[in-house]
């Protein structure tokens, strides 16, 4: 059983009570001990910035060109916080509420409680930084509402939000390496962790320029190295978005939590054919509006306006009469699947579904429609060569975020002492299913507010050996990351790196994806395991280690995808229930709704790597003290 | 759709590079202009070739990642779009289409496409911040500030740091780059305290990193993915001089 380390004390007070006990580092020391944080995005950028104005010595490594690209960077809707600014309602406790219903019930309530009450500060600092939010003619915020909740509780900088958080951290980040607090380095790849005794010490790093190996030593490792989407070959996430460094950590003592647990955001741009190496996201405000909508009859061939209403299956509106089109994204995704499944999709692929603007033109005028969504029409426009305000925009879901990641307990720190994981990387606050406008919270709430706290616990109450790059675990962790590089290069098979990542993709989407079946887990499993063994004796990697190689980059990556594949599998396949984003077929209601099993199930999967190869999987009991488990109905 | 490309290709910084051409037989409207580069890239991939090397990340035009100048335009013909959003719709069967890295001193090439942009970075941390610690920030709303002043803010704030501007200057300025850094933190009431030391020092680090100046011949904002208005260089100006007037 593992061991959230929970402080104690009623649910509103746990974390005062945790920052009024918690040992602290002397001002005068922190510029002793270094910390390594690997991810600029909202969470690694935020703590990179916060930990050097503290006084800590920061390291601070990303794979782009530049601290500002990370991922976060395309977030667009908004951040959510408990400001109450509208006068509507909203509290603290509201929001932990919606969090934690909203993920079905399979997160930890003291790290959502905290998550909700720190919100508030991250609205502070982020307008202090000179953050652009949106704002009323009186000078004040403005606020909407988003991903159903009842009150209008989102901050937004038009459909930017993620940019404009990122270049604030990015820039906190800029005046700590001007003030030469934070040393940089860009275009770096984390290829492995290096432990001494027992704890995290250091990082192996491949420089993507040059190709040199590079060894770094530290008091802490910060991993804050976003999700796994791209799991999947076709995600929302950017082309270089991985699990390498989460992984290599995993394979060196870090539990992995519910690696099933996978967004699939319903309102994305369709694949348009093979060629294709991502999907874009439409921001899902477009359902406030929009109406979504498929053929009654599978063989209907009409263009959509020739379709008339009666021949028309507004199937969301039909099943969910009270929310509509405004469901949560999982039921709204797994509706579109089965829709296309029953022959209904629409658009060359079938793989399809409308979702139509023309009632709400109708009733509010193009102007009015165009203020709401101007860029999102001509972003659809500029990818599908077609006019969202004369023809229905075709949509289908994508995968868009992993709440499963590396195992932290309260303090951030994972199974291995002095490796902290923030942001997406870790598992803790969405539990099986994230709500819009939480993600930018949390990854900011992790580097802002918390891990300034825990971190200093960690540093002040441990005993730090005195070891450098000479140190033996280094070498060895230096030699397996070399080698790796020279058995991917010295394959020379005939198919290329990006043909082993689509099949990959493949069979996740279809047995690992939006509905999951006992026999489609299994032979999930089988099939990435054979692709494996063909990976590493056919892969064909272009070029040299010793210039910026591209396609090495991603052999290694998708190395690290082939068994990350197999782990989610199994993790479904264990999970028998359907909870969130994790829906098992056989366990639906008669009407096809999710059916949690709270008897067995409420409960964190966490996943040893032992040396022999094998996965054992540990648990972490979740305990609803404040809440009740109750059924999410969107009827 | 059959499409020729004449590719910049060059193995690192200090050795001469070249164009080579290349023949893409299934070239398709709906890709998108980096999906046919990648297409390009298996082509050569399966012949035992190099690949060409290109940054890019997101693919939806907000990273500012990718980068290149296409037939003499930077992020290529269609405006207000970064080359990641380019489509191949805008071309058809037959065309030869010629590719090449941003130019410019400030931005050394790495290889190939690839540049360094690592500049943009040296300005910013030269003062394209407010000094605030963590946890220091008063109430969120304890300051109002005037919606258009907000709103122009963001203008400029939408930034995505790819470079365009520089690329597509004959005097390669990275003025509308740091100008709109300058504007949009001195338009906002948080950023006011600090606005005439933030103006000299990036300008001076502007300028010690090797980009020309600013000739107002705006092609710049003609190419920036995000349509950032040359005003931005003018507001820069005025920065500077009360910086350096007083």
């Amino acid at each position: 059983m593992l061991d959230s380390k929970t402080p104690a004390g009623p649910l509103k007070e746990k974390w005062d009570n945790y920052k009024n006990s918690c040992k602290l580092v002397n001002p005068a020391n922190k510029r002793k001990h270094t910390v390594l944080v690997v991810g600029t995005g909202l969470a690694g950028g935020s703590a990179a910035a916060t930990l050097a104005e503290l006084g800590y010595n920061v390291k601070s490594f990303c794979i782009q060109d530049s601290p500002r690209r990370a991922h976060s960077i395309a977030a667009q809707g908004g951040i959510n916080a408990a400001k109450n600014y509208p006068n509507d309602g909203d509290t603290v406790w509201r929001l932990f509420y919606d969090t934690i219903k909203g993920g079905d019930y399979r997160s930890r309530e003291a790290n959502v409680y905290r998550l909700a009450q720190v919100a508030n500060n991250i609205i502070d600092q982020a307008v202090a930084q000179g953050v652009p939010f949106a704002r009323e003619y009186g000078g004040l915020l403005d606020n909407r509402s988003f991903g159903g909740a009842q009150v209008s509780r989102t901050f937004y900088a038009r459909g930017q939000t993620g940019q404009q958080l990122l270049l604030g951290a990015y820039q906190a980040m800029s005046r700590q390496i001007g003030a030469g607090n934070i040393e940089m380095f860009a275009r770096q790849e984390m290829l492995d962790l290096v432990t001494i005794n027992g704890k995290a010490r250091g990082i192996i790093t491949r420089n993507l320029v040059t190709g040199e190996i590079e060894r770094h030593v530290g008091d802490a490792v910060l991993l804050c190295t976003g999700g796994y989407g791209n799991v999947y070959y076709l995600s929302t996430n950017a082309k270089n978005s991985n699990v390498t460094a989460a992984w290599r950590a995993h394979k060196r003592g870090a539990y992995f939590a519910n690696p099933c647990y996978t967004q699939i955001h319903p309102t994305c741009i369709p694949v348009s054919g093979d060629y294709q190496s991502k999907l874009t996201l439409m921001s899902e405000s477009l359902r406030n509006d929009g109406r979504v909508w498929v053929p009654k009859d599978p063989g209907d061939t009409r263009s959509p306006r020739d379709i008339p209403e009666d021949d028309r299956d507004y199937y969301l509106e039909r099943r969910y009469p009270s929310f509509g089109n405004l469901v949560p994204r999982d039921v709204a995704s797994r509706n579109a699947k089965s829709v296309t499944d029953e022959g209904r999709g629409v658009g060359e692929t079938k793989l399809a579904v409308y979702l139509d603007f023309a009632d709400a033109i109708r009733r509010l005028g193009k102007d009015t429609i165009e203020a709401r969504y101007g860029n999102l029409f001509e972003m659809y426009e500029r990818i599908t060569g077609e006019n969202p305000y004369e023809m229905p925009m075709r949509i289908f879901p994508a995968v868009h975020y992993t709440m499963g990641g590396l195992w932290v307990d309260y303090e951030l720190q994972s199974s291995v002492p002095g490796l902290f994981v923030l942001g997406e990387a870790n598992f803790s606050d969405h539990g099986a299913n994230r709500l819009g406008a939480s993600a930018l919270m949390q990854g900011l709430s992790d580097g802002y507010f918390v891990i300034p706290y825990t971190l200093g616990n960690y540093i002040a109450g441990t005993e730090m050996d005195a070891v450098g790059t000479d140190h033996p675990a280094f070498a060895e962790a230096e030699d397996a990351s070399t080698s790796r590089i020279d058995q991917l290069l010295s394959v020379q098979g005939d198919k290329t790196v990006v043909e082993f990542h689509r099949e990959l993709g493949k069979i996740m989407w279809d047995e690992v994806g939006m509905s999951r079946t006992k026999e489609g887990l299994q032979r999930a499993i089988d099939q990435i395991s054979a692709l494996r063994d063909e990976f590493w004796q056919n892969v064909r990697v272009p070029g040299e280690p010793t210039h910026h190689n591209k396609y090495l980059e991603f052999a290694g990556r998708v190395a690290d995808f082939l068994e990350l594949g197999e782990l989610m599998a199994r993790d479904a396949l264990e999970r028998e229930e359907s909870c969130g984003g994790h829906f098992r077929e056989e366990y639906q209601s008669p009407e096809g709704e999710a059916m949690r099993n709270d008897e067995d199930f409420t409960h964190v999967a966490a996943w040893e790597h032992r040396e022999d190869g094998s996965k054992v999987r540990h648990t972490e009991d979740l305990e609803f003290e404040n809440v009740q488990l109750t059924t999410r109905s969107y009827k | 759709m059959i499409i020729t490309l004449k590719v910049w290709r060059q193995e690192g910084p200090d050795v001469p590079g070249r164009f080579e051409t290349y023949k893409v037989p299934d070239a398709n409207p709906h890709m998108s202009f980096l999906e046919m580069l990648d297409v390009l890239n298996e082509q050569l991939i399966k012949e035992g070739k190099d690949p060409v090397e290109f940054d890019y990340d997101c693919r939806e035009g907000i990273c500012g990642s990718c980068g290149v100048v296409i037939d003499g335009q930077a992020h290529g013909p269609q405006q207000r779009t970064a080359c990641c959003q380019l489509h191949m719709r805008h071309y058809k069967d037959g065309d030869t289409i010629v590719i090449e890295p941003w130019r410019a001193e400030g931005f050394p090439i790495i290889r190939d496409l690839v540049v360094d942009r690592s500049a943009f970075d040296r300005i910013v941390a030269a003062g394209g911040y407010v000094s605030v610690n963590t946890g220091a920030a008063p109430d969120a709303n304890s300051i109002p500030v005037p919606k258009d002043d907000a709103d122009l803010s963001m203008d400029y704030a939408t930034c995505i740091g790819c470079g365009a501007c520089v690329a597509g200057c004959p005097n390669a300025s990275a003025s509308l780059f740091t100008a709109a850094k300058i504007s949009h933190l001195a338009l906002l009431p948080q950023g006011d305290p600090e606005r005439e030391r933030r103006a000299k020092s990036m300008v001076d680090q502007m300028a010690s990193e090797g980009f020309g100046d600013c000739s107002n011949h705006a092609e710049c904002e003609a190419v920036c993915p995000k349509g950032i208005s040359i005003d931005a260089i003018a507001r820069m100006r005025r920065e500077y001089m009360r910086a350096v007037r007083g």
